[in-house]
């Protein structure tokens, strides 16, 4: 194996790695919860609040199609403001990372 | 040598269990054609049946099992239209598979395309791969039916790709190289480590596999005719066709074609229903609030739970929750499957392996959410156009399960432009769904070969020492094997209630899978011990959780509620006028309940009624499975393991090293 060899635990306590580690655990399970609460709201809200999801909005549109509907939207949403956070924040992180390392 | 043999045995059992899993059906004799009772909801039962059981969702989706067997009217596809529409798929899948083989030379070809697959690209394979003919089918029928509740449904299989995209695909396309046992084997034991996940990949795709076989076959049977073996024996063939020559080249672009092929069906379908409503959403919705028959169709439903209800409450009943999802935790542990399961479904995790960089797969997810979500909003307008246009009605006239609304709706609108775009349409969307079925079982069966030929035949056996053609050899002939398996397979479960076998596939990815890669990755006490009992835990608490749950089949539950509909037909003729008698659907109806209401026994696993109320597992067996993962790693501590987890964080993070993983 003509491969390098790297000395991990170094690359571990790099402060720059120290930063992108931080990072991204508090943004990927911060949100990851985020996203599993909205969604378990909508199961548990049909079940225990159906009055609320009852609630006519426009014409016979009622709050829990919306609020169905607004799931897709907060996924999609979240996904593009991941790609954005992470091609800005993490992507050039890494890559100041590896320039450090001289790899 | 010895243990070696043990482990191809366990895994080559497993996937012959799946036969004994999918229990038999309770397809009574006495029911029209004979055909096993569907997922579908209500399908189960005839619709005559004064109590009606409503069964909770199943991920499998309707089309996943039979439709029940046409009554009174039939949607045939016109043969010769729809034969030929087949013949062009596979045509050109077949053209692609040529093309495929002759690319595909090492072991990194055949099970992740040489990692030469592009973020957009894989994006709609991860697509194909993903929707099921039961999420086209099934969901839009269930919608049609049940309105509000088949769309919140729709919605946790999207929301599942969060976790996806945020705890799991990056990571693994940093750490692993073909398969879930190159994730879990990295700083632990790699010999048992490779042999549980292998056993357990295999586990789960071959629940998923049956489940879809069977559904083919159904669903082939009563679109075009074709018998149900033949049927099996033919999408067999291709599947195994498409994996063994062109392995993961020809798979992929097999379901890049499906997913454009679901897309622009429904994306046509919806154009088609919008044109007809005016492009005017609230009026959409304003019409189903109006139209007569769903409303009578509604004051029906909840009738049943006592409610009465009519007019424009009834339509408007229909955009609200609670006519088909009756048990919340049932839908929350069905959620937990989903959310957590997804991202621990080997034949997904398996398609991050295929782009060259962490990049490329954070855009494939986003590409996937896109196109997956996409997919379920039109289904909404199908599912709510097919209620307006063909009443729920006329849809549970040819399947009480509605899986047909999708493909009676095409054949419709088409026929309202000119009576032969309505078999054109109608032939489109059937070809749609065996193009569907082809993509996600040949997936199914990549992933279950590459566990057995990379994980047990080169890394278990071999020890690693295998040159490139071997390994091409061994995954092409364990493709093969897994492929004729999954025919024979298909052929004995015909006459299975299969309809729980998605769930299971889910709740065991869940609760067995997902654990243990998202702690390989993130924890650093994580190791050997850990991994394995997790993965035994979580697999045989999910297992052992269905086996005694009310999706298997109780002979004396089943004669009580038979008893239920005898004593209530005989108060109804006792009623009646001297000299009368009973509709000749109520008389059908006592004359299959008291022939039902004789049956006795247990389940198969000797139960008189379930021991667990909940269909889905997930809500206990998911955290089942971390707790023993959690608790395998802490009670046998490994130093190495611990030493290691720099490594595996610092690569599954930056993809530092990541050329090694594929080239080696």
């Amino acid at each position: 194996m003509a491969e390098k060899k790297y000395d991990w635990s170094a690359i571990a306590k790099n402060p720059k790695f120290v930063e992108l580690h931080h990072k991204k655990t508090a943004f990927l399970f911060g949100w990851w919860i985020f996203s599993c609460v909205y969604y378990f709201l909508l199961p548990i809200g049909a079940a225990y609040t159906p009055g609320i999801f009852k609630v006519k909005i426009i014409g016979a549109v009622n709050f829990g199609y919306l609020f169905a509907l607004s799931q897709f939207f907060v996924s999609w949403g979240l996904a593009l403001y991941y790609a954005h956070v992470a091609n800005k924040d993490f992507d050039r992180l890494t890559r100041e990372l590896i320039d450090e390392l001289h790899l | 040598m010895t243990m070696k043999k043990i482990i191809i045995a366990a895994s080559l059992a497993l996937s012959v269990a799946a036969v004994a899993f999918a229990e038999e059906s309770k397809a009574p004799a006495g029911a029209p054609g004979g055909t096993p009772a569907a997922s579908a909801p209500a399908a189960s039962t005839t619709p005559a049946a004064p109590v009606m059981k409503v069964e909770t969702a199943q991920p499998a989706g309707p089309a996943a099992a039979a439709p029940a067997a046409p009554k009174k009217k039939e949607l045939k596809a016109d043969r010769t239209i729809t034969i030929s529409m087949f013949a062009i798929i596979i045509g050109i899948t077949m053209a692609v598979v040529v093309w495929a083989a002759k690319q595909t030379k090492s072991a990194s070809d055949f099970y992740a395309a040489g990692g030469g697959i592009t973020g957009t690209q894989n994006g709609w394979a991860i697509a194909g791969d993903y929707m099921s003919a039961a999420s086209f089918l099934g969901i839009s029928g269930l919608i049609s039916l049940y309105g509000y509740d088949g769309f919140m449904y729709s919605v946790g299989w999207l929301v599942a790709y969060i976790t996806v995209l945020l705890i799991v695909a990056e990571p693994c396309r940093n750490a692993g190289k073909y398969t879930l046992g190159d994730i879990l084997s990295f700083r632990t034991s790699p010999k048992p480590v490779r042999a549980f996940a292998a056993i357990s990949t295999v586990s789960v795709s071959t629940f998923y596999l049956t489940a879809q076989m069977v559904g083919a076959g159904k669903l082939m049977a009563l679109l075009v005719g074709i018998p149900y073996k033949t049927s099996i024996i033919g999408v067999g063939i291709l599947m195994v066709g498409y994996v063994v020559f062109g392995g993961m080249v020809a798979t992929t672009w097999v379901q890049i074609i499906k997913a454009g092929l679901l897309m622009s069906g429904a994306f046509l379908l919806s154009f088609l229903v919008m044109m007809k409503a005016g492009f005017n959403p609230i009026g959409f919705f304003d019409q189903i609030v109006a139209n007569p028959d769903i409303q009578d169709h509604v004051s029906k439903l909840v009738l049943k739970d006592g409610v009465i209800l009519a007019g424009m409450d009834a339509g408007q009943r229909f955009l609200e929750p609670g006519l088909y999802l009756k048990n919340p935790l049932d839908q929350i542990s069905l959620g937990m499957a989903l959310v957590l399961g997804t991202a621990g479904m080997p034949h997904i995790l398996m398609r991050f392996f295929t782009v060259p960089t962490a990049q490329a797969a954070r855009k494939s997810v986003i590409i996937a959410m896109f196109i997956i979500g996409g997919f379920y909003v039109l289904t909404t307008l199908l599912g709510f156009g097919a209620a307006i246009n063909l009443t729920p009605q006329g849809i549970t006239a040819v399947d009480p399960g509605g899986n047909m609304a999708t493909l009676m709706l095409a054949q419709q609108m088409g026929a309202e432009i000119a009576p032969v775009l309505g078999d054109l349409f109608l032939a489109f969307l059937c070809a749609v769904a065996f193009a569907t079925i082809l993509a996600v079982v040949s997936g199914l069966v990549l992933a279950a070969s590459a566990a057995i030929a990379h994980d047990i035949y080169v890394n278990v056996i071999k020890d690693g020492h295998a040159d490139q053609h071997e390994q091409v050899r061994a995954a092409r002939i364990t493709s093969f094997v897994v492929g004729a398996c999954g025919i024979v397979i298909g052929i004995a479960a015909e006459k299975q209630n299969v309809a729980h076998l998605v769930a299971l596939a889910f709740a065991v990815a869940a609760s067995g899978n997902l654990p243990v890669v998202v702690l390989s990755l993130f924890w650093r006490k994580f190791n050997t011990a850990g991994v394995i009992s997790g993965l035994v835990v979580g697999t045989v608490a999910s297992i052992a959780l269905v086996m005694v749950s009310p999706n298997m089949t109780y002979p004396k539950v089943e004669a009580a509620k038979a008893h239920k509909v005898v004593v209530a037909m005989e108060k109804k003729m006792a009623s009646l006028a001297p000299g009368a008698t009973l509709p000749e659907k109520d008389l059908k109806a006592l004359e299959k309940a008291r022939k039902d209401e004789k049956q006795d026994g247990t389940s198969i696993v000797g139960l008189d009624k379930p021991l667990f109320t909940l269909k889905n597992p997930g809500i206990v067996s998911i955290p089942l499975g971390f707790m023993a993962a959690l608790l395998g790693a802490l009670a046998f501590p490994s130093r190495r393991s611990e030493e290691m987890f720099d490594e595996v964080y610092v690569r599954q993070n930056t993809g530092l090293g990541m050329a090694k993983a594929v080239e080696h």
